[in-house]
């Protein structure tokens, strides 16, 4: 259920692991912040425990992991249950990058609400980020 | 400069009467009863491309100071008088994965099958400086290359491979004087003269900064070890090149063609600039320089590219650094297909693309090349998308007709137009950067980085409002087949790795890895050249991670700075 939000969505791009390919996350970064989200950058290789504390930190809505290395299958998980310690179970995760499709029901049990595969616009991206977003307070 | 400047101005068109006449009587009637589909016709990079290319497009082409004949200054046309008549390209599948055992298969299966020369791809722990049982190295070890954390692992890599008869090409940068030394200990072991030694260590960490981002050490120390490695293969190995400068991953993060060369040969100049500051002559080192492009789309706009890195480098070599070995004016490349251009939607597609970007790389006279597997959006190549990926080469090599003639698109119209310009923007680019005081100040500045950002974002734009078709992912769908396998490679590798090396750390000498850790401490306080010292390390059993982390705490670690 979407609920117009009371200020603009804030997103965290987040790049975990030792992979340094960020072409991607600055794309899908620009692409928010040009649709109005207020968008923080993580930098390169983040751990888990970085990405939930500045997910905390910076109070977002949603967090868009990218990694295209080959270690999701250890690195997010971990994100999204640093998450839930912090009591952030609504915050929006969302994966970009090199994602076999037999590894996606487990990033989803995992957390994940959505897998974007290469070639996927950042409009969709837009879209299923301000349709999923979970907030406390509507506007008034 | 200014000689090389004035040479890369491209003239006017001076259309004949008969062209004119053409353009006024028949083309205006033909477009005033079907127009074109679009007003503006560009290449995948963005640059205009005209209608019609003939020798207005030329005025004053001089054959032998535009392109020479092969084997010639410039060397245009290729540096070789013979081409691919003497010697096909060497065929150069980038592998590794998993335990260096399972790569060790890979590559005997490899080399069975009729590949020419190996390339190895290494994890990202060991891209880094990280043993595979370095904490950050969990979830990573043998992912997207093989994992190699001491001469123990080196040694089972290439076990009962020749390597004096083998080339071998190492795709390692920010820790590649380390790893190259366990290599050439891996090699003395095995009985390999080190003067027959060929192959290629990649060693370009200014393209790291500028791209692929997997940096260790700031700039100023990450050159030294370049450098160092190319000084003491000028003395030890002679048939070694000890760097590849690489346009590839620049191109990757969505630089465009004329960035690709201009950002890469601009890199080039860093390096030898930086050795030349080290005592080196120009002579003894520019002919083991090597180069590495990408291959994307547009088959003209590559060809050009290719055909002008030859020139440009060719130029920049005898004028700007006075070389006389005319060995140290050629440009010699590898090419590897275009990876951001595979699709994971209907990816039996990507063999097509391969091809088409393959044949750019011979059309333009590379060295050797890797084609893409058509899975590779998903997952690392299985062995059956692998060998196809080889097979492709070798249909163009043996069944299509293109090694017969060297430089068969030489005197098109439209590629020697498409050469002059690509030469022109790429010293546009020269003088921007040694403006900003050279490559490392520009990176420094960011300058590289952002224009690669701007490229990028405006390709997706671009795709994302359909201007430019991307078959199966924004255009003509259905049919969305996916490939019936990929490879996994689950968390057995870095199980196996951690448990070889905490054997490795309970067998070995402690006492003599201390002493050759210390001794590499104290050498990289200084100023002498670190490759014996690295290669004594690697001797003694010292980890690559136990060298990184001195390196470290003498050099420090590079953080990038925010440009977002």
């Amino acid at each position: 259920m979407a609920v117009m939000p009371h200020r603009p969505i804030r997103v965290l791009v987040a790049k975990p692991g030792l992979d340094g390919h960020d072409r991607g996350a600055r794309i899908v970064a620009r692409a928010l912040r040009d649709a109005g989200m207020e968008v923080i950058y993580t930098g390169l290789r983040q751990t888990p425990e970085q990405i939930a504390n500045a997910a905390r930190d910076e109070d977002v809505d949603a967090i868009g992991v990218s990694i295209l290395s080959g270690a999701h299958n250890t690195l997010v998980p971990r994100i999204c249950a640093l998450l839930r310690e912090h009591g952030m179970d609504e915050v929006l995760v969302v994966v970009g990058g090199i994602i076999p499709l037999e590894d996606v029901p487990l990033l989803k049990k995992a957390g994940v609400t959505e897998i974007f595969q290469p070639g996927s616009s950042t409009q969709d991206i837009i879209n299923f980020i301000r349709n999923h977003v979970h907030r406390a307070e509507p506007v008034a | 400069m200014s000689d090389m400047a004035k040479s890369s101005v491209v003239p006017e068109r001076r259309p004949s009467e008969a062209e004119q006449k053409w353009r006024k009587d028949v083309l205006k009637t033909a477009l005033s009863v079907s127009r074109d589909r679009q007003a503006v016709f560009t290449t995948v990079s963005g640059t205009p491309v005209e209608r019609l290319y003939t020798s207005a497009d030329l005025p004053d082409f001089d054959y032998k100071r535009e392109l020479g004949n092969p084997g010639e200054f410039p060397f245009t046309r290729g540096i070789h008088s013979t081409m691919y008549r003497g010697k096909p390209w060497t065929m150069r599948q980038f592998s590794g994965f998993g335990t260096p055992e399972e790569t060790n298969r890979r590559l005997r299966y490899l080399l069975q099958q009729g590949q020419t020369g190996l390339s190895i791809a290494f994890d990202l722990p060991t891209l880094m400086g990280y043993d595979s049982d370095h904490p950050l190295a969990e979830g990573e070890v043998g992912k997207c290359g093989v994992a190699v954390s001491s001469l123990e692992d080196m040694e089972t890599l290439f076990r009962g491979i020749p390597l004096e008869t083998v080339s071998v090409s190492m795709t390692i940068n920010s820790p590649a004087a380390p790893v190259w030394a366990m290599y050439l200990v891996t090699a003395e072991k095995a009985g390999a003269d080190s003067k027959k030694l060929s192959g290629t260590l990649q060693n370009d960490i200014l393209k790291e900064y500028i791209a692929q981002k997997e940096y260790i050490f700031p700039p100023a120390p990450s050159m030294r070890l370049a450098v160092d490695a190319i000084a003491f293969a000028a003395r030890e190995t002679p048939r070694w090149n000890p760097i590849s400068i690489s346009g590839y991953h620049i191109r990757e993060a969505g630089a465009t063609a004329v960035q690709e060369l201009a950002f890469t040969l601009r890199d080039g100049i860093e390096y030898v600039e930086w050795a030349l500051k080290a005592g080196l002559s120009v002579d003894d080192f520019a002919p083991r320089l090597s180069f590495f492009f990408d291959s994307h789309n547009d088959l003209f706009e590559e060809v050009a590219k290719f055909r002008a890195a030859r020139k440009v480098w060719a130029h920049v070599c005898r004028e700007r650094f006075r070389a006389s070995d005319p060995r140290s004016w050629r440009c010699r490349f590898h090419v590897q297909t275009a990876g951001c251009s595979l699709t994971a939607q209907q990816p039996y597609n990507n063999v097509v693309r391969t091809a088409v970007q393959a044949l750019a790389a011979v059309l333009g006279g590379g060295q050797s090349l890797h084609t893409n597997a058509l899975d590779e959006a998903w997952a690392l190549p299985t062995e059956n998308s692998a060998r196809l990926a080889l097979r492709t080469q070798q249909v163009l090599a043996h069944e299509s007709g293109l090694t017969e003639v060297v430089d068969p698109l030489g005197g098109s119209y439209v590629v020697e137009r498409m050469t002059l310009e690509a030469e022109r923007a790429c010293y546009e680019y020269f003088e921007r950067i040694d403006a900003l005081g050279g490559m490392v100040a520009a990176i420094e500045k960011g300058f590289p980085q952002k224009e690669i950002h701007e490229s990028a974002y405006t390709y997706q734009r671009a795709v994302e409002r359909k201007d430019r078709i991307v078959v199966g992912v924004n255009e003509f769908f259905g049919g969305n087949e996916r490939p019936v396998e990929t490879l996994g490679i689950d968390e057995d590798a870095a199980s196996e790795q951690r448990r070889r090396l905490a054997e490795l750390r309970n067998r070995r000498d402690e006492a003599k890895v201390r002493r050759a850790l210390d001794a590499l401490a104290r050498a990289a306080a200084g100023n002498e050249n670190l490759m014996p010292l690295l290669i004594e390390c690697a001797r003694a059993y010292a980890t690559l991670g136990e060298m990184c982390d001195v390196l470290r705490g003498v050099f420090g670690v590079y953080q990038e700075p925010g440009f977002w």
